[in-house]
């Protein structure tokens, strides 16, 4: 039994690093992966009416150039956060994504707290949740006074509106949020009835992965996955995300090829649509050589040869380009893409409600957005960020970052649809008439039989 | 010489208290068990009891809270929806095949072991035996993807008599052959305790009234030995049917806690996680009390 708890605890483990991806990749070589390849990013920043030419990115040798490294001390906002709520309460108690609270121990050069600390005087405490779910089982631990807010994906932020489990804030109370990305200030994934529920952090897109020596022509689409006559050549090979979410790819996909099924949201299915997406996926379920759920899997799947061509986050193709050294390209599918978008949202029950929003206000800054875009590889909600950010900032810097990651490329955060917990109530005129994320999971279950 | 008088030795409190123990042996044996036994119940049984009382809860669909009414709704869930079933039978089927498997791969280990080896020669076979329990369990699974895996040994071995494309992982049977591999040791031990209490001269005996060899096995030997077989196959069958590591790392197939897992880690439905863990405890209960009539727990 012992061994078995220990292989539990090594699987944990193991999650624990993956699931950095639900909300953003983890650990300093990661990002340091992801910023250093250039070519990488560009091709996932490729607006999808480019889509044809962006294979020729998996092509393109790594062009990139770096910083002075390490010679850039962390940069100080400029932000008055005495004004931003009342006093700070001495304390502040986060559940974040590894990573999203730097303090200069795994680099000295990303260290977005100690400032924070030594301007509020709120001593930052952090849990790391493992998944979306984690996270909304830990913020409602104590009656919801355990933590005072959380950097909650969009597959777990309506589910804690729903239930009460965090509050509205006034947006205009925070300085600076203005400057964030115009497409992320009134974002469904927090924004209900008008009310914001928090602040963006950042956010990125699952790409297409493919192994280039072997998925030829390059895809354009996603139907080299999901359509019977064009992924004919690789099935046995296909991978798929493996998480009940999933299931929205499938209905992007429907969404373009099957107009008749009337499709507008992904997230957003009635049981006709739900279930023309689930019959997709079951149809597919014998063509999948693999689902991932460790990105580490997937990595070693390509690089065998397992499987060769499915979904991915980008940090999987940085990885196998340039550090595994692979044959793969990676490419926005003409009909977009699934992605994430990350918020901080505060506890309705906080007990530290001042430094929680201080916390906010510090961390949509464009001197902090720079530090944790670079740490993770991905885009900042912050567009003021750029100014540093294509300076090449830090240790993890590369030129044309906001390029490489679109951020101030409408056409390609437009092609993203944002991860959002699906439920019963469609959103729009359709009423409760939608399917809700416990019905995706048990669906799921079915899909994989 | 002068005689000292023989003083009664002070009765300290320790040694009151020990020879109140010491009349009282009910007493000690209460103080014994109380600890372990305490902690089992509280910890142990609680936790069923409770994993049984929220089976009968539900998860609210909207806020994905869970509503503490008793309802029946995860089980209407289990027997309604065919896919559990499927992920049931899989699970006990194969728990069984692994279990058969590691009974005939462990019986003539064993039987070696307990019969031909010299002390030296067992020693070293105990020590092979227990060897991978050594290594983590997740490296030994790894280790077998690569070993079943698209350019593995598996595959190059086919490959070379004439046989291309074996490739077993990712595949269902993937699953038996890992497990079989995994609990391997767990099945050995028991058979060769069982095989090291069987009485030299009753093999004697069976050979000198005249049986041959093969009839000695199965008129002598395999009755005698078959409770220590069940023991092993507990062991065998309850990891194998609790499993859902090796599963999702080999193939694309659910067992019974993947359901679990996933309901309980990604959707955080932990009533419908509890509904279904209540069919392995079910099976596994069933299982014992068909043990026990075969005289399993004799033979541990």
């Amino acid at each position: 039994m012992r061994r078995q708890i220990l292989a539990l605890a090594a699987t944990a483990a193991v999650v624990a690093a993956a699931c950095g991806g639900g909300g953003a990749t983890t650990a300093p070589s990661i990002a340091a992966t992801a910023a250093a390849t250039p070519a990488a990013t560009a091709a996932a920043s490729t607006p999808p009416s480019a889509a044809a030419s962006a294979s020729e990115a998996a092509s393109a040798a790594p062009s990139y150039s770096t910083g002075e490294y390490g010679t850039i001390k962390p940069l100080k906002p400029a932000v008055d956060l005495s004004k931003v709520g009342g006093p700070g309460e001495g304390s502040l108690n986060i559940i974040i994504w590894a990573g999203y609270a730097e303090s200069g121990k795994n680099d000295p050069v990303y260290d977005w707290v100690t400032a924070f600390e030594q301007e509020t005087g709120c001593k930052v405490n952090t849990k790391v949740g493992n998944t979306s779910d984690e996270m909304v089982s830990l913020i409602r631990q104590g009656g919801g006074a355990t933590y005072d807010g959380v950097s909650a994906s969009g597959d777990a932020t309506l589910r804690l509106i729903a239930n009460g489990d965090v509050a509205a804030i006034d947006p205009s109370t925070i300085p600076g949020f203005g400057d964030i990305a115009p497409f992320l200030q009134n974002a469904p994934h927090y924004v209900v009835n008008g009310q914001h529920y928090g602040v963006p952090h950042g956010w990125g897109g699952n790409t297409l992965l493919y192994r280039s020596d072997i998925v030829t022509p390059a895809p354009t689409s996603w139907n080299v996955v999901f359509d019977p006559t064009a992924s004919k050549p690789y099935q046995g090979k296909i991978t798929d995300y493996d998480s009940p979410i999933y299931i929205a790819d499938a209905a992007l996909y429907l969404k373009a090829h099957n107009p008749e099924l009337g499709i507008t949201d992904p997230y957003e299915l009635t049981q006709d649509q739900f279930n023309a997406a689930v019959a997709l996926l079951t149809q597919q379920h014998p063509w999948v050589g693999k689902y991932w759920s460790l990105f580490s899997d997937e990595i070693d799947n390509f690089k065998s040869g397992t499987t060769v061509v499915g979904t991915t986050w980008p940090y999987q193709y940085n990885d196998l380009k340039y550090t595994e050294k692979s044959p793969v390209g990676q490419v926005v599918p003409t009909e977009g893409m699934t992605g994430w978008a990350d918020t901080w949202m505060m506890s309705s029950h906080a007990a530290h409600p001042n430094c929680m929003l201080k916390w906010m206000a510090w961390m949509i800054t464009p001197e902090v957005q720079t530090e944790v875009a670079e740490y993770f590889g991905e885009a900042p909600a912050n567009p003021k960020a750029c100014k540093y950010l294509d300076a090449t900032y830090g240790d993890y810097g590369l030129k044309n970052f906001c390029q490489d990651y679109g951020v101030n490329d409408p056409n390609f955060y437009n092609s993203i649809a944002f991860w959002r917990t699906p439920l019963a109530d469609c959103g729009d005129s359709r009423g409760q008439t939608c399917v809700d994320y416990s019905a995706w999971t048990q669906a799921w279950t079915t899909i994989k039989g | 010489m002068t005689s000292t008088p023989i003083q009664a030795p002070p009765q300290s409190l320790r040694r009151r208290l020990l020879a109140r123990l010491y009349r009282h042996p009910r007493l000690q044996l209460l103080l014994l068990l109380a600890p372990p036994t305490g902690w089992f119940g509280a910890v142990y049984l609680g936790s069923l009891a409770i994993l049984f009382v929220a089976a009968f809860w539900y998860l609210d669909p909207l806020t994905s809270a869970i509503k503490h009414d008793l309802t029946l709704r995860n089980f209407q869930t289990l027997v309604s929806n065919a896919v559990y079933r499927t992920i049931t039978l899989r699970t006990v089927g194969i728990a069984a095949l692994v279990t058969v498997l590691d009974a005939l791969l462990a019986f003539p280990v064993a039987y070696y072991m307990a019969r031909y080896a010299r002390a030296r020669t067992r020693t070293v076979m105990f020590i092979l035996v227990m060897l991978p329990l050594w290594s983590s369990y997740l490296v030994r699974v790894y280790a077998w993807r690569v070993i079943l895996g698209q350019g593995g040994p598996f595959e190059w071995t086919f490959a070379q008599i004439g046989i291309p494309d074996v490739v077993l992982y990712p595949s269902d049977l993937a699953i038996p052959i890992v497990f079989t591999y995994i609990w391997l040791p767990y099945m050995i031990l028991p058979i060769y305790a069982g095989l090291e209490r069987l009485p030299t001269s009753l093999l004697e005996a069976s050979g000198d009234l005249g049986a041959r060899p093969w009839m000695t096995f199965r008129r002598v030997v395999l009755p005698l030995v078959f409770p220590a077989v069940v023991a092993g196959s507990i062991f065998t069958f309850s990891l194998t049917l609790g499993d859902y590591i090796t599963p999702g790392l080999v193939s694309n197939s659910q067992f019974i806690g993947n359901v679990i897992y996933d309901s309980q880690g990604v959707s955080g439905n932990v009533p419908f996680a509890a509904a279904y863990a209540t069919v392995p405890v079910l099976i596994m209960a069933l299982y014992l009390v068909v043990a026990r009539r075969l005289g399993a727990f004799d033979a541990l």
